[in-house]
């Protein structure tokens, strides 16, 4: 028990950490949202040559190891004159990784909705930008609402990986503490405790979304 | 009904098909189509299931490219620029688009948005209209078509004919000149099929120019100016509902009125 009350000593650091985690996680979540809505439209483009630019775009991305990325981009990409903190690094990373999983998941929702709404947009006018974010774009988010929420768990346990290029992040600041204290057990617990919180409440919040969404569908 | 439209109006048509073919494959689903819907007209596309009513329907606002002919909207082709060689880039198909009105048999309302907002979504977003003033004007169409009550409610809380009607008020919010319905009522259950038929009426007698693929057969005798009869691709009469109805010419004709009639 002594060592949960290190922990609590320091529960600043582990306050910040889980800062870092959900600001790292949010913004990803919402720029890779927002990146993976943009390459699902190369994915679903009538053009050859698009698809398959946009199809290899997503497929190199996720057959990278996250870890393998966030290497790259903190300490690979100095090498061609591209620096970024430590950060801003691990949030390029998370944004680029899961944005391939996002198109996939907003290519998957938009296959499977019905033309008639697309259609109707057609005939009253709609193309091009505004046929894709006020037609298209809504009914495939709200179906797709289960899917996304399990991603942005796959969001938060991937920031644990930006430890490994110093970004002080939930798991670094436990790790931090076990390492100067060496009290593993109780830092690393606590760490899966807040973990735990954080995927609760993005389930929670995934619940709540849906029961709204259920109108509207 | 033709002679209560005034005749500087009839003289100029709202739609004007001329000589229209289409084919799926080898099959030939249009042949060789041609008519004019006057303005203030509502003209009533009957024939059997397959007769190609909803594909020259879909033609008109170039959801379907017809392989031959050409079709205007107030005078302007539809598809291709002027010259009729060069296609319509998306935007200015768009734009005509956006003139003419069409309500679905599946209703194909945006199932995202509210009754008034699927109302308001392509004056505001499309015409760029001032939201206002849209807005006013959806909810006396709300009105009009009986379900201001249902203003906020959103789609999948509707009956069929309720969707309908909310589908006629959005095309009605376009300020079309010409409205397209194809087969507004076959997909309701019977006990619906009339609110909407009655609204579909009023703006019929309100001078709307209308377009219409039904099987209700009352609907085309009490509302319509002009009956087509297609088969098999081809327009096989074109006259007034009352002569159609008494005296049909072909044989044919009389072979529909008959299964559809009396059902």
């Amino acid at each position: 028990m002594h060592g949960f009350l290190i922990v609590w000593q320091n529960a600043g650091r582990m306050a910040d950490g889980l800062a870092n985690t959900v600001l790292l996680a949010t913004i990803g979540t919402a720029l890779s949202l927002i990146l993976g809505a943009l390459l699902a439209t190369g994915l679903m483009a009538k053009s050859g040559p698009l698809r398959f630019g946009a199809q290899w775009l997503v497929d190199s991305m996720r057959c990278i190891p996250f870890l393998l990325l966030a290497y790259i981009v903190y300490y690979g990409l100095p090498s061609i004159g591209v620096n970024f903190d430590n950060w801003t690094a691990g949030l390029c990373a998370i944004v680029i990784y899961n944005a391939a999983y996002m198109a996939e998941i907003v290519r998957g929702a938009w296959s499977g909705l019905p033309p008639d709404y697309i259609e109707a947009a057609l005939s009253f006018g709609f193309h091009g930008v505004s046929l894709y974010r006020r037609i298209v774009l809504p009914p495939v988010v709200l179906a797709a609402i289960p899917i996304i929420g399990n991603q942005v768990i796959q969001v938060i346990k991937d920031t644990a990986f930006l430890m490994i290029i110093a970004v002080p992040e939930l798991t670094h600041a436990a790790s931090a503490i076990q390492s100067k204290y060496y009290v593993p057990f109780a830092a690393f617990i606590v760490a899966v405790g807040l973990y735990w919180m954080l995927c609760g409440l993005v389930e929670g919040g995934v619940r709540w979304v849906e029961r709204r969404a259920e109108a509207r569908r | 009904m033709l002679t209560s439209q005034p005749q500087d109006a009839l003289s100029k048509p709202v739609l004007n098909i001329r000589r229209l073919s289409k084919s799926f494959g080898s099959q030939l689903v249009l042949n060789d189509v041609s008519f004019e819907v006057a303005k203030g007209a509502t003209v009533c596309l009957l024939g059997p299931s397959g007769s190609g009513k909803s594909t020259l329907l879909r033609c008109v606002n170039w959801l379907e490219r017809p392989d031959e002919g050409a079709i205007f909207l107030n005078g302007v082709r539809v598809g291709f620029r002027s010259g009729g060689t060069v296609p319509m880039t998306a935007r200015e198909l768009a734009e005509v688009r956006s003139h003419i009105g069409m309500v679905f048999q599946h209703f194909n309302l945006w199932p995202h948005l509210t009754v008034i907002e699927n109302l308001i979504e392509a004056p505001i977003h499309v015409q760029k209209r001032n939201r206002d003033e849209v807005i006013a004007e959806a909810e006396a169409l709300l009105e009009r078509v009986g379900l201001r009550d249902k203003r906020d409610a959103f789609p999948a809380r509707l009956s069929g004919g309720q969707k309908q009607r909310v589908g006629i008020a959005r095309a009605l919010a376009m300020k079309p000149e010409l409205i397209l319905f194809d087969e507004p009522t076959s997909a309701l259950d019977p006990e619906l099929v009339g609110e909407v038929i009655a609204v579909m009426k009023t703006l019929a007698n309100d001078g709307m120019t209308m377009l219409v693929v039904t099987h209700e057969m009352g609907f085309a005798r009490e509302a319509a100016d002009e009956i087509l009869l297609l088969d098999g691709g081809k327009i096989i009469e074109h006259c007034p509902p009352e002569a159609f109805f008494s005296r049909p010419k072909t044989e044919r004709a009389r072979q529909f009125l008959q299964r559809y009639v009396q059902a």
